[in-house]
This record gives structure tokens, C-alpha cells and sequence, in this order.
């Protein structure tokens, strides 16, 4: 399969087939999630590190099952075990794992570019699991997997993201993706967490207000909103948000009765989007979790399985 | 620089490009103690040593009005003498250092240890203060005591003066000592924890983004005091269109203020940071790795937009501009080994200046002359030296020789500087200073 890239920093650089080449592989491993025995031996003998520089639980875990799925040996290092916190520089902390020869190692880091950093570093093969408001492409990708269980991914779709656009690495990387992929988007956020300038970039469309941007679409992702922003001087109060921005029922309304509605995690319930809509049967947001373990299983396989090829 | 050349020394058949006086052509130069003694098409000996330039341009010594040299505080990163030794490399026979070391340069002490330290050194260093004590912006420094001591200028770079009933004090202070405030134009509030220029790069790639208009603000605020006061300033590192624009019409209202812009702004934009398609000038072998995010592409002011590049340059063309500054900001490769936004602000120039600006020449935004101008005559002025920058009977023998068609790449590894922070690894730049001379002593060839 054409997949031969060392590492996946993110969606930005990924062709249009090597995108579908990460879903079609994704899609043969969620069959395995249904097995009374869900372990292949696809990765028997390698080990992958998980390496948690912030606070993570679902992501850290989607990673790990899918590496014990798949046979290899996980092992997690969160930053409160880490010498991080003794205040080694990330490189010699880096230089220290790839001394204990792993295979792969998946990077979540408060700090842009801390993935690449490392990459550049490195032997093993890295994925990033998100790095500061810059990308998490299996996030992405694992949207892109629900999508097309639902819908065509291509040019006759449109996808709107709503909400904090600047602070959100899951915007970036489903930009990226769904526009490779010829996929309509409309963003929307409140005019301070939409970065100035984005308008310019090729295939979006920048929506004022939530309601246009809902109107017709076949894809709703809500962001999560970080409540800690409003110490920021970002939003005047959640109460505020929830009514101006919200995804609730009369919003829905406007788009698409068959439109889908996504949402990262973790969700805060009557803020971005209301507990009816969330719990309503349009809503894959529990899809998007399974298919996480799936996708991610597909970009361990294609990076482990192979020993890597050539770097971004 | 007491080591003054005994003798006579004869520059012979260079191409003398002399701003002032709109020489530009074929001169003989006669030094006696190390300052100019005649200047005249042919001059025949005697001397006690002749130089023949045939094929080369001299000017008056190039002068950087803003250099950081980390002495004393930060040693590791650069010295005086270190500094001063990569000056002489890049052509500079004098240069201009700021005041944010450890202790910071507030007092008579620390201005004299920079200059008891310069002794040794192969160029003229030029101690400036700091406005504010301990760079804090809340009380003067002792002006007249630093000047005493050989304060050559005011500032508090790195940082604003917030307080501009301060700021005005500053500016009215300095000017009875005939010395200019060089100030960075910064607000606080829109820079915030801003890393990168706020624009297409910044949204497109999640970093925190530094506003133009966190410049702007407070470049229109000092030109408004030095105007309603009408006193001299300069502005520093000069990056955004709209800070060409504010500069330009204060001139055309006659306000006495002067600016400067450093290479890397000259030839940089935003894209540098993360764009891999945009790094067609470096040669084989030199790309960084990671090549996204290198942090050597981080620098206060940020690296603005192609059309901020485009207006700087048309500015130091059109004179709006006065000087080419290289805010050479050494720090130490493991400083800079880090997450883009914990690396700190700055990369070395003095190095790479000159090659960079006869890289202007030959793309023809700046004649020869004028490139000598924002080198030497204009720095001169700004920091009101009458003995430089000029090539007259009894100015500072302070020479830079330049073989404009000596290519070379930028190799850091090569550098004099303690610190290997450039942004301009692997460029090919079309010459180089083959001789820098000082007070008529050659210091670097």
C-alpha cells in the first residue's frame, strides 16, 4: 500500500492516497474489535511508547488497545512519571527512550512542533497524538473514518466545524484532511478564537454566525470549548457562548435532516452542544471513539509494520 | 583602542564609496596615526606600508547600532571580545551593545566594564545604557554619570517603555547629553505569549501570533512624544509596513526620527518557519532538521508577511529606513534545541550582514553608495559620531574592504561568534569583507 512515510505529524502533508490508503486499512481492522479474540500478531515484537507530555485519557488508551491489538508491546510515560518535571530539555529525554530502542513512539505535547522536534531526533518511527493547537491527525483521520460510514467523502460534501478554531488542533487536521479530499468546509467560531488570516487558506469558508453555517451542511463537528479561555478576555461568560454558539435543536434544524453530528470529546453538555442533540440518534460521537482504536491500529500497522521509509 | 598603527599606511586602487561626499570611484587613501590624512584620486608614497585594493570597494568602517554581546551575565552565549572578534570577521568596526546583560547596564560600573573589557577587542564597542534601572520602566537610570562613563546611547531593548510619562522623561533627559533613546516598539498586551508574526502561518499552523499592530501602537506612541517634545529617536528593528508608513510620514512632518531594520527582516517573512517549500536559498547539505519550527527562525520582532519584507526594503531604499542593524543575539545551540515556543528570541547577524545587504546590490534595490550609507555615514549619525562613518582629513582611519565578488555560503560552523544561531545556514551571499580596518590597524583579513 502507498504508505511510506517514517512518521505522521500530521494531515497537512498527506496526499489525497495516502489519506484513503489509512482509512481503507483502518476499515479491514475494525472487524477485529468484533472478534471474541480481538489480538492479530501484526506487531508481535515491537514496542510503542506512548508518550504523554499533557494530561490525556481517552486518547492515551484508544493508542494503547490498539497496540496490544495488534500484539506490540505499549508502554506508557505520562509527564507527571517523567523527568520532564526534573526539568530535562525534551531531546535528552527523547535521546534516553530511543536509547531503549523502541519502534514507535506517539507524542502528545502542550507545544507546537514538539512532534517534528522529536521526529527529527529520532529513529523510531513517530506519531503525533497532538501538538498544541497544531495538529492531531488520527483525531482527524478517525472523523474522516466516521464520515464515510455515513456519507461520500469528496467533493459533494460539506463539513462545518464550529468553535474554537484557534486553540484546536482537531480543526487543523481535519482542514487539512477533508479539504485534500475535495470536502466543502465552513468554520466557525467567536471572532477571538478564529485566527486572523485563516479565510485566505484554500477551501474554506469562514461563517459569522453558527446558523449559516449549519444551513444545509451534511457534517456538524463541535469543538470543545476550554472554559479556562474565559480568564483569557477570549468569551464573556459560557452562559454566553452556550446561547450564541451552542448546537441545539432549532440550530440542528438547519442542517441536513440526514446531517451527522461529531464531537471530539471530551464533551461539555450544555455548553457547545446541548445533552438532547449529543444523545439524539444522529449524533456518532460514540462511533468516533471505536473507529479511534481502528484508525489508529491502521497508522501503527503502516508505520511498525513496514520499519519506515522515507521523513516529511 | 589605544593601539594606535604607528606609521603610515597607504590604501592604493580601491573603489572608494564614500556616502557623505557621493564619492564613488577610484581613490587612494594616506593614514597617518591612525586617521585619515588625504584623499585624492592618485597619492604616491612615501608610506610606511601600502595596500593595494585594486578590485575591491572600501568605505568607511561599517557601524552596528544594535548588537547583543552577553557580557557581562551570559558569557556562555557570547563575550565582549568574542563579539567584537565576529564584528571584525563581518566587516564592522564598530558596534552598539545593548543593555540587557547580568547586571543589567544601568550604572557607571557596568558601562566601564564593558569598556575596560573592549580594550582587548578588535573593533570600537559602543556601550548603550539602559533607560529604565534594571530595565524595570519604572525610574530613570543616572544619565549624566553613564554618559560620563561613555554611554553612547539610551535603551531598554527587549522591552517597551510601558510608562510613557517615563518615556518622555527618558527622551527629554538624554537629549541634554545629545544622546537618542533606541527604542523597541513592543505592546505588551497584543504581543501576549505571541511566537510568530500573527498571520497566515500562525493560523494555518496553531502558534500564538505576535500582532503588526503590537509594533505600530507603539511606534506611532514614541514618534507622537518625540514629536510633541521635538527630540530625536530611533525605532528599532523596523519589521511591518504600516511601521514604514508611521516613520515615513513623521519624517515628512519633520520629526527628527531615524530607524533602523536588520537583515533578517530584509529577506525573511513568516513562511521561513514552517513552509518546506520556502527555503530555495539554501544550498545542499545546510537543511535544518526539524525542518519545520526551526528556532532559529524565532526573533522579537517576529518574521512578518512577503508584503511587510517588500516594505522594509522599499523603505531602506527610499531612505525611510536609515540603517541596516543586525540585533545579533547570540544564544547557545542547546537554548535553542527546545519546543518552538520555549525557545528564546534572537538569532547572530554580524556575520552574515554585510554579505546579505551586497546581496540588495546585486539585486539593484540599493547602489553601492547607498548600501555604504546605511552601513557606516547613517549609524554615525544616529549615535552622533562626527569622526566616523565619513571619509574626510582627520576622521578614524575605520575601514571596510569588500571583494563584492567573493561568493561564499554561510556556514555557521565557521563563525567567530560563540553562538551559531543563524537563520542563514547554507545561504550563498555574492561577497564578502576581506579587510576590516581599524584606526588604521588591519584587524581582520
Amino acid at each position: 500500500m502507498a504508505f511510506a512515510r517514517k512518521d505522521l505529524l500530521g494531515t497537512r502533508d498527506l496526499t489525497a492516497e495516502e489519506i484513503r490508503t489509512l482509512l481503507a486499512s483502518a476499515a479491514s481492522f475494525r472487524e477485529i474489535a468484533e472478534r471474541p479474540l480481538k489480538k492479530v500478531p501484526a506487531l508481535r515484537g515491537k514496542t510503542v511508547v506512548n508518550l504523554f507530555f499533557e494530561p490525556s485519557t481517552r486518547t492515551r488508551t484508544s493508542f494503547e488497545i490498539a497496540a496490544k491489538r495488534l500484539s506490540a508491546d505499549a508502554v506508557n510515560m505520562s509527564a507527571s512519571t517523567s523527568s520532564l518535571v526534573k526539568g530535562e530539555s525534551l531531546l535528552d529525554t527523547v535521546d534516553n527512550i530511543q536509547a531503549m530502542a523502541p519502534d514507535i513512539i506517539v507524542v502528545r505535547h502542550r507545544h507546537v512542533g514538539a512532534a517534528h522536534l522529536i521526529a527529527g531526533r529520532i529513529k523510531a518511527s513517530v506519531v503525533n497524538a497532538g501538538d498544541g493547537a497544531n495538529e492531531h491527525p488520527t483525531q482527524a483521520l478517525l472523523d474522516l473514518l466516521t464520515i464515510s460510514q455515513h456519507k461520500e467523502l469528496g467533493p459533494g460534501l460539506e463539513v462545518a466545524i464550529i468553535g474554537d478554531i484557534a486553540h484546536s488542533r482537531v480543526a487543523r487536521s481535519n482542514l487539512w484532511a477533508l479539504t485534500t479530499l475535495g470536502v466543502k468546509v465552513r468554520i466557525c467560531a467567536p471572532p477571538t478564537m478564529l485566527p486572523r488570516g485563516i479565510e485566505k487558506l484554500a477551501g474554506i469558508r469562514v461563517c459569522r454566525r453558527p446558523e449559516e453555517a449549519l444551513e444545509g451542511v451534511d457534517v456538524i463537528m463541535m469543538l470543545r470549548i476550554q472554559l479556562e479561555r474565559q480568564d483569557k478576555l477570549l468569551f464573556p461568560s459560557v452562559r454566553d457562548y452556550a446561547a450564541v454558539f451552542g448546537l441545539n435543536r432549532s440550530r440542528l434544524a438547519r442542517a441536513r435532516p440526514d446531517a451527522i453530528i461529531m464531537h471530539p470529546g471530551p464533551m461539555n453538555r450544555g455548553v457547545e452542544i446541548t445533552s438532547e442533540v449529543a444523545d439524539s440518534e444522529r449524533a456518532v460521537i460514540l462511533n468516533q471513539v471505536s473507529n479511534g482504536v481502528a484508525l489508529r491500529m491502521a497508522v501503527l500497522f503502516l508505520l511498525g509494520g513496514q520499519g519506515g521509509g522515507g521523513n516529511e | 583602542m589605544s593601539k594606535k598603527m604607528e606609521g603610515s599606511l597607504l590604501l592604493r586602487n580601491g573603489r572608494l564609496l564614500d556616502p557623505e561626499s557621493g564619492r564613488d570611484g577610484r581613490f587612494d587613501i594616506l593614514v597617518e596615526e591612525g586617521r585619515i590624512c588625504r584623499v585624492a584620486p592618485r597619492l604616491e608614497g612615501p608610506a610606511d606600508r601600502v595596500i593595494d585594493l585594486s578590485g575591491l570597494w572600501i568605505m568607511p568602517g561599517a557601524i552596528d547600532l544594535h548588537v547583543h554581546l552577553r557580557e557581562p551575565g551570559f558569557e556562555y552565549k557570547e563575550t565582549i571580545l568574542t563579539g567584537a572578534r565576529a564584528a571584525a570577521a563581518g566587516g564592522f568596526t564598530s558596534i552598539a551593545c545593548m543593555a540587557n546583560t547580568s547586571p543589567v547596564n544601568d550604572n557607571a560600573a557596568v558601562t566601564r566594564f564593558i569598556l575596560e573589557q573592549a580594550a582587548a577587542a578588535p573593533v570600537k564597542v559602543l556601550p548603550i545604557a539602559a533607560i529604565s534601572r534594571e530595565m524595570r520602566g519604572e525610574t530613570l537610570v543616572e544619565m549624566g554619570d553613564l554618559v560620563a562613563a561613555g554611554a553612547a546611547a539610551f535603551s531598554d531593548d527587549g522591552r517597551t517603555v510601558p510608562n510613557s510619562k517615563l518615556l518622555r522623561h527618558a527622551m527629554e533627559y538624554a537629549a541634554l547629553f545629545d544622546r537618542r533613546l533606541f527604542c523597541h516598539c513592543q505592546d505588551n498586551a497584543l504581543f501576549a505569549d505571541g511566537v510568530v508574526h500573527e498571520g497566515l502561518l500562525a493560523a494555518a499552523h496553531g502558534l500564538a501570533g505576535i500582532p503588526s499592530l503590537a509594533e505600530e501602537i507603539d511606534i506611532a506612541r514614541t514618534i507622537m512624544l518625540a514629536e510633541y517634545l521635538g527630540l530625536p529617536v530611533h525605532i528599532c528593528h523596523l519589521s511591518t509596513r504600516g511601521g514604514v508608513e508611521l516613520v515615513r510620514a513623521a519624517k515628512e512632518r519633520g520629526v527628527a526620527v531615524t530607524a533602523e531594520v536588520t537583515p533578517h527582516h530584509l529577506f525573511l517573512d513568516e513562511r521561513a518557519v514552517a513552509d518546506l517549500d520556502y527555503a530555495g536559498e539554501i544550498v545542499e547539505g545546510f537543511r535544518p532538521e526539524p525542518r519545520r519550527y526551526n528556532t532559529n527562525t524565532k526573533m522579537s520582532p517576529p518574521l512578518r508577511s512577503a508584503e511587510d519584507v517588500e516594505a522594509v526594503r522599499q523603505g531602506l531604499a527610499a531612505g525611510v529606513i536609515d540603517a541596516v542593524a543586525t540585533d545579533h543575539a547570540p544564544h547557545e545551540a542547546t537554548e535553542k534545541a527546545v519546543e518552538y515556543d520555549l525557545a528564546p528570541f534572537g538569532v547572530v547577524g554580524l556575520e552574515t550582514a554585510l554579505g546579505l545587504v551586497l546581496r540588495l546590490v546585486a539585486e539593484g534595490l540599493l547602489s553601492p553608495l547607498r548600501m555604504a550609507g546605511v552601513l557606516s555615514l547613517e549609524p554615525a549619525r544616529i549615535l552622533g559620531l562626527a569622526d566616523r562613518g565619513r571619509v574626510v582629513e582627520g576622521a578614524a582611519a575605520d575601514f571596510t574592504v569588500i571583494d563584492p565578488e567573493r561568493e561564499w555560503v554561510v556556514d555557521p560552523e565557521s563563525f567567530r561568534s560563540r553562538s551559531r544561531n543563524t537563520p542563514f545556514a547554507g545561504w550563498r551571499l555574492p561577497g564578502r569583507a576581506v579587510k576590516t580596518i581599524v584606526d588604521g590597524r588591519v584587524v581582520f583579513e
